[in-house]
């Protein structure tokens, strides 16, 4: 039972950490409907900048992810700026293609020599751990640093999106850019602010991500990001509490796959059971099926 | 708009063909018999991953490939040397594609590379094809050197998978007392399949018990569910048969998990970059020990430490006497023959390279001892040494 | 149908000819060398398996993320026949088939639930599909010891020479071209341009998705069928999830709803990464990722519709020209 118990808590980090990602993909996703590939690797910058402000720069650490957030968040409105907004028009294919070279263009860049190296660095964490023991189970104080910033995240990205005048914005922009403008929404701008916003919360995922698992390298973006799309997905995609829900529920099917089948199908179990959800709810957990129009 | 796609469309085609002419053209000036005032030339071939996702193995090996042929000046007897680096992007396709432009265009006598083993063995399969020498600083799979038959062009410079987990097996076994083991792989990577393989099969074959055997994947950064799973059976050593910067993340999360058994791993622990503090009291086994007072090894470090500002790690090192071995049997070969130098290279007795004094056995597999290594208080300590 | 663009099919054939002549004479004066030859090889292979995505994907609008699963399938099951039968032609001939067989059988297994999904889920679970696949190869050796598992599968016999690729690359454009223009094609385009409409007046939708699918996978099996006998080694992580970016990159590039797009793509990808590295030479052979990247979103900025659009060329254009009956522009 404890052992189970235990399980759990690993699952509930993992899903958190999913969960971390997975937020700010699902709300680029639901406000310009592009899969933004490049969320992965915006992650991994951030993981860098924020080692770098608290092992090299001698910043604290809560300063040190407010600098990568800020970094990452010029860097996103960036990328959008470039190689998103001149596709915006065309197949949303074709921003997707451009999404992936842009991708590409990160993890490549960095591993340059005079970028970040292509080396795995080892973080050394800047505060100490500390362990709880509740009822047999150990929790330590970054699992409830995790715990906090991803409530904070989502509550957070829930009261921006549904509660404020820019959230009124780009909940119009996801709905018609035309009609959005006639209205009087900057259109560029609302998306501009999209993509820095998710890019910010990819760069405080990514500090937080470097903290829990003390190791980043410029292809340390790649897996998670997938992960935490298929997450998003699984919750129903460009639902922010969907996201949370999908990332939670990839994060215990992962855990208890390896735990109670095998550690070797973990992967192979974790996608069937995605697929599975989707033949039963083919637009996720939470999304609904659009009444198709005529 | 029309006139733009035909713009476009025209100016792609000029693209691709002035890539084709330049390849065209490249082999022209690369593939003519030009002799330099130096005497004849021979040209051998670097082939490692030198972009993607293991960029930094294929670095060190660079690093050290370029570092033998410095100290050797790029010559060896009577010949001058001409070096081409390719990478195959640790991808077998573009491993086979690299494979054959050394070979047919390049026109190379000898072949260093690749790092892993699954872009290796379809190298070896094509040098063997062409017949033209390959010597792999690191691919560890038996199938590298022999497949269905011997590939008699092929030779390594590491030890393969069974004499390590074989030595680390009895080391758990004899020295540490151990009882009871678990043992974590990559179920993607034949190099720690390999070695858990062994591990398990002398480890049990010893009396001792195998508690568990939990698999990863090369992304995974999560190990708590395995990790749990092994901190409630309580053995004596955990088997960590992976490079530095896994094991690094694993010994990491084992010890937040309580698990207090005594790590154990290969030659992928051997670098820099390893986490010396979380893997502390761990022992590995590895090709040379750092305090080993023989002179190849306190030079080889010193100058890779002078040249590129960090210790070298167990691929540099591999890297290096593959090199070496490549020069040495050029020199006794005195020929740019592919054949004659593979003649001489498995006469080869007694090497003194870094990792060791090398001979080849009949599947060019160098015999050489292995070095048991203490991780302790950030730095490798000497224990004892493991003869074959 | 065949008397209309009899002169076509003509030109056609006689350009088949010609490459095919060209080539021999340019391999035999050595200005291809074998290296080349091997790209081009490459190029053609990629080709075939790209053709089958153009299928699924630019022709029927399915999003499929899961293609070199296909590819692995073909290449494995074709290898394990040669392997284990010997590389006579006739075996070669029985392992292609074996190998676009089974591809074609797991896409029409796999369809059956999953081609229900549209758009986005429906890419996310080919994707997942993809990587059980992986896992599936990864641990393969358990059932069947010849696959090697992770440790890869080599001793296939190397019989598939360029003559071979060839002609199957040319059969495969034929069939696409074939496939595409007929009813069956129309109906899949269609099917692209909107689902609904295309319900509305009469069109089995789920037919025609399971068509164009399982063609287009059986082509990728039979791109993988001919892989495993030209490059002598088989691993799962060639045909992982990036194998499957590649694919998609190509389809999109060369312009959805275009084969010919798709056909120039594929080989022009293939020789622009080898390209690349004559290009940059040993000295910057880093960066030939991060120019790749860069040409990847250049050309897509410059070209927004993909390279080709959904034009046609030649052969494969369209054989009644009628002006309301040229495809329409593809979905935003």
């Amino acid at each position: 039972m404890e052992y189970f118990l235990e399980q759990v808590i690993n699952g509930l980090q993992l899903g958190l950490v999913y969960a971390l990602i997975a937020l700010g993909y699902t709300m680029v996703y639901g406000i310009v409907k592009l899969i933004n590939f490049a969320h992965g690797d915006v992650f991994m910058v951030g993981a860098f900048i924020g080692y770098f402000g608290f092992t090299n720069w001698g910043l604290p650490w809560p300063l040190a992810i407010v600098v990568a957030a800020v970094l990452c968040a010029c860097l996103g409105v960036l990328i959008e700026r470039i190689a998103y907004r001149p596709l915006r028009y065309t197949a949303r294919i074709m921003a997707l293609i451009s999404a992936i070279g842009v991708s590409f263009f990160i993890e490549y860049f960095c591993s340059l020599k005079f970028m970040f190296g292509p080396n795995y660095r080892v973080v050394q964490r800047p505060f100490e751990e500390i362990y709880w023991s509740i009822g047999g189970v150990t929790i330590s104080n970054i699992q409830v640093l995790i715990f906090v910033t991803v409530v904070c995240m989502l509550v957070g990205l829930q009261y921006l999106v549904q509660r404020t005048k820019i959230g009124a914005a780009m909940r119009t922009v996801s709905f018609d850019h035309d009609t959005a403008r006639l209205m009087g929404v900057n259109v560029d701008k609302t998306i501009s602010f999209t993509f820095g916003i998710g890019a910010a919360l990819a760069a405080v995922g990514g500090v937080l991500f470097a903290i829990a698992y003390p190791q980043i390298w410029t292809f340390m973006g790649v897996m998670p990001g997938l992960k935490a799309f298929t997450a998003a997905v699984l919750g129903g995609i460009g639902l922010i509490p969907g996201a949370m829900l999908g990332a939670l529920i990839m994060g215990q099917a992962e855990v208890m796959t390896a735990a109670f089948i095998s550690s070797q199908l973990r992967d192979a179990i974790a996608f069937s059971i995605l697929i599975l959800v989707l033949l039963v709810r083919p637009c996720g957990i939470l999304g609904k099926t659009q009444p198709e129009k005529v | 708009m029309r006139v733009s796609k035909w713009v476009a469309l025209i100016t792609l085609i000029l693209f691709s063909m002035s890539i084709i002419a330049g390849c065209g053209g490249g082999k022209d000036t690369t593939g003519g018999a030009e002799t330099p005032a130096g005497g004849e030339e021979i040209r051998i071939g670097l082939i490692a991953p030198l972009t993607g996702d293991v960029k930094t193995f294929g670095e060190s090996v660079k690093n050290a490939f370029e570092m033998a042929m410095e100290e050797a000046d790029y010559k060896v007897g009577d010949f001058t040397i001409k070096v081409f680096v390719e990478d195959d992007r640790n991808v077998a396709t573009e491993a086979v594609n690299v494979a054959e432009k050394l070979i047919t265009q390049n026109k190379v006598s000898a072949i260093v590379g690749s790092v892993t083993s699954s872009s290796t063995i379809p190298i070896s399969e094509v040098a063997q094809a062409h017949g033209v020498v390959l010597v792999t600083p690191t691919a560890t799979n038996p199938k590298v050197t022999v497949d269905a038959a011997r590939k008699d062009y092929v030779f390594r410079a590491c030890f393969i998978d069974p004499f390590q987990g074989t030595v680390a097996a009895r080391f758990a076994l004899d020295e540490l007392g151990a009882k009871t083991a678990a043992v974590l792989f990559d179920q993607g990577n034949d190099y720690t399949i390999g070695l858990k393989d062994y591990f398990k099969q002398s480890f049990e074959a010893g009396g001792g018990t195998i508690l568990a055997e939990e698999a990863y994947t090369k992304n995974d950064t999560d190990f708590s569910a395995v990790l749990t799973n092994i901190a409630k059976q309580k053995p004596d050593v955990l088997f960590l048969p992976d490079y530095y910067q896994k094991v690094s993340l694993i010994g990491k999360q084992a010890r937040d998990k309580g698990i207090t058994a005594t790590f154990l791993g290969g030659d992928g622990w051997d670098s820099p970059e390893l986490d010396f503090a979380v893997m502390d009291g761990g022992y590995q086994t590895n090709h040379y020990s750092p305090d080993d007072p023989r002179p190849e090894v306190t030079e080889w470090v010193e100058k890779y430490t002078a040249k590129y500002g960090q210790t070298p790690d167990a691929l540099g090192t591999l890297a290096y006497d593959a090199t070496k071995l490549v020069l040495k049997a050029i020199e006794d070969a005195g020929s740019t023959d592919p054949a004659a130098i593979r003649d001489a290279m498995a006469k080869i007795q007694g090497f003194q390279a870094v990792s060791g004094s090398i001979s080849f056995d009949e599947n060019g597999n160098p015999i050489k001892s292995a070095a048991i290594l203490q991780i302790k208080d950030g730095a490798q300590k000497f224990v004892t040494v493991v003869n074959p | 149908m065949a008397l209309k663009d009899g002169k076509r099919v003509l030109v056609f054939i006689a350009g088949v000819i010609a490459v095919y002549a060209l080539v021999k004479l340019l391999a035999m004066t050595g200005f291809l060398n074998p290296y080349w030859l091997r790209i081009l090889d490459q190029a053609l292979i990629m080709t075939i398996g790209a053709l089958g995505l153009s299928v699924i994907f630019g022709i029927s609008g399915q999003f499929s993320i899961g293609h070199a699963a296909f590819f692995g399938i073909g290449a494995y099951s074709a290898g394990l026949v040669t392997k284990s039968l010997g590389g006579d032609p006739f075996t070669f001939l029985l392992a292609l088939a074996t190998g676009a067989f089974m591809a074609g059988l797991v896409a029409f297994l796999i369809g059956l639930p999953v081609l229900r999904l549209t758009s986005d889920y429906l890419g996310i679970a080919t994707l997942g599909f993809g990587i059980i696949v992986k896992v599936g190869f990864d641990n393969a050796n358990k059932v069947i010891p010849e696959m090697g598992g992770a440790t890869g599968m080599t001793g296939i016999p190397q019989v598939a020479n360029f003559e071979w690729i060839f002609i199957f690359c040319i059969l495969s454009i034929v069939l696409a071209r074939n496939l595409v223009q007929s009813g069956h094609g129309r109906a899949c385009t269609a099917l692209r341009e909107d689902e609904v409409a295309a319900n509305v007046v009469g069109i089995n939708i789920f037919r025609y998705k399971m068509l164009a699918f399982v063609f287009g996978c059986t082509l990728a099996g039979l791109a993988g069928a001919l892989y495993a006998h030209r490059y002598p080694f088989l691993h799962p992580s060639s045909f992982d999830f990036l194998p499957s970016i590649d694919f998609l990159i190509i389809v999109v590039l060369g312009g959805m709803g275009s084969l010919t797009g798709t056909i120039v793509t594929a080989i022009g990808w293939v020789f622009l990464l080898e390209g690349l590295r004559t290009v940059l030479g040993s000295t910057f052979v880093d960066y030939r990722g991060v120019i790749y990247a860069l040409l990847l979103i250049i050309v897509i900025l410059v070209r927004r519709q993909g390279i080709f659009g959904n034009k046609e060329y030649g052969f494969l254009a369209p054989v009644v020209r009628r002006k309301e009956g040229r495809n329409a522009t593809i979905e935003s």
